[in-house]
């Protein structure tokens, strides 16, 4: 007969990527690399408004992109065709989310040492991204009009994840019945801290805003 | 796809373990999965049994899969109540001024080796 022996863990299934994560914030913070992790789900326009907000702020800062997707590699070579900034695509190989050590691995693809903000578009979903820290120094969640103004309360976590929730197409408010002001409550008892802001990234309202939210941000976490 | 990506985590911690604790291989795995965590059941045994045929210790492993259940706290009336059944609003006084005290968690409990 064999000896069976118990080992106690009593830990969390996320505890080992929570580590890395604080390791590569750490590592970044040490660069002077801002990390953001950018998550909403299919077609809330990640990449238009990613695409708006790279043209307002490549003449300050020196920018990546990291696409992250299950498969393809159009959203890299959009980025890259329509702002001129340095951008890679990540395959997760059918996973739906990226977790640390796939960022540090797309981190170390794109070659940082000239960066100073890197951008990481995650894989479009609001439930898998939310759950795994990614290393990010700021997260951002998209939240489109046609969406729905109740997506807050389906789908709790991401929103008290992020620090800043983007309303996008913000134009088409009058096809939808989308109540803003129910959607700001409904996001802020779930997160009183999070910044809204309603964009649209086709007409490049609200840009501005949230250029001078990221000029902010930034400046902060320096002095920090 | 949600399951995998945690199983993969597991797999991967207890993998580790089981090669620092110099072990034959792992025999049985004990979770515990909140109710809210967003984790199916059915999915994350299937993605479980599936992933462990590719690990070096873990081919044989049988795992126990215990149910947390979702607790919340109201911050007004200072009481909990079941968050699967009520979600974020307070039973007992119908505040929305709630937070989730367990329940979100998958957490590797031990592991038995040989």
């Amino acid at each position: 007969m064999s000896d069976i022996k118990t080992i106690t863990v009593n830990r969390s299934a996320y505890a080992d990527n929570d580590l890395e994560a604080d390791a590569l914030r750490e590592y970044l913070k040490e660069r002077g690399t801002f990390l953001v992790n950018l998550m909403s789900s299919p077609g809330a326009g990640k990449t238009t408004t990613l695409t708006a907000l790279i043209n307002s702020l490549k003449d300050i800062y020196r920018i990546g992109v990291m696409e992250a997707d299950i498969d393809s590699d159009v959203d890299a070579i959009s980025i890259a065709k329509n702002t001129g900034v340095k951008s890679i695509q990540i395959h997760t190989s059918g996973m739906c989310h990226l977790d640390a050590g796939m960022t540090k691995s797309g981190l170390d693809g794109i070659d940082i040492s000239d960066l100073n903000l890197v951008f990481l578009e995650n894989v479009g979903n609001l439930v898998c991204p939310a759950e795994f820290d990614t290393g990010a120094s700021l997260d951002i969640m998209i939240l489109s009009v046609p969406e729905g103004d109740d997506k807050p309360l389906k789908y709790p976590l991401i929103f008290q994840k992020c620090d800043l929730v983007i309303i996008n197409k913000i134009d088409t408010i009058g096809y939808f019945n989308f109540d803003f002001k129910k959607c700001e409550e409904t996001i802020k008892m779930r997160n009183k801290n999070a910044t809204i802001i309603p964009i649209s990234a086709k007409t490049g309202q609200g840009i501005d805003q949230v250029k001078q939210y990221f000029i902010k941000t930034i400046t902060n976490w320096k002095e920090k | 796809m949600h399951e995998l990506g945690i199983v993969v985590h597991v797999i991967n911690q207890i993998e580790k373990l089981a090669k620092e604790n110099k072990v034959n291989k792992v025999v049985e795995l004990t979770l515990e999965v909140g109710e809210v965590s967003g984790v199916v059941k059915e999915y994350f045994i299937d993605a479980f049994n599936w992933a462990i045929k590719k690990t070096e210790y873990m081919k044989e492993c049988k795992l126990v899969y215990i149910t947390i259940q979702g607790i919340s706290y109201c911050e007004d009336c200072k009481q909990t109540y079941p968050t699967t059944e009520y979600g974020k609003e307070c039973p007992h006084c119908h505040s929305g001024h709630t937070y989730l005290v367990t329940g979100s968690d998958v957490v590797i409990k031990n592991f038995k080796v040989e």
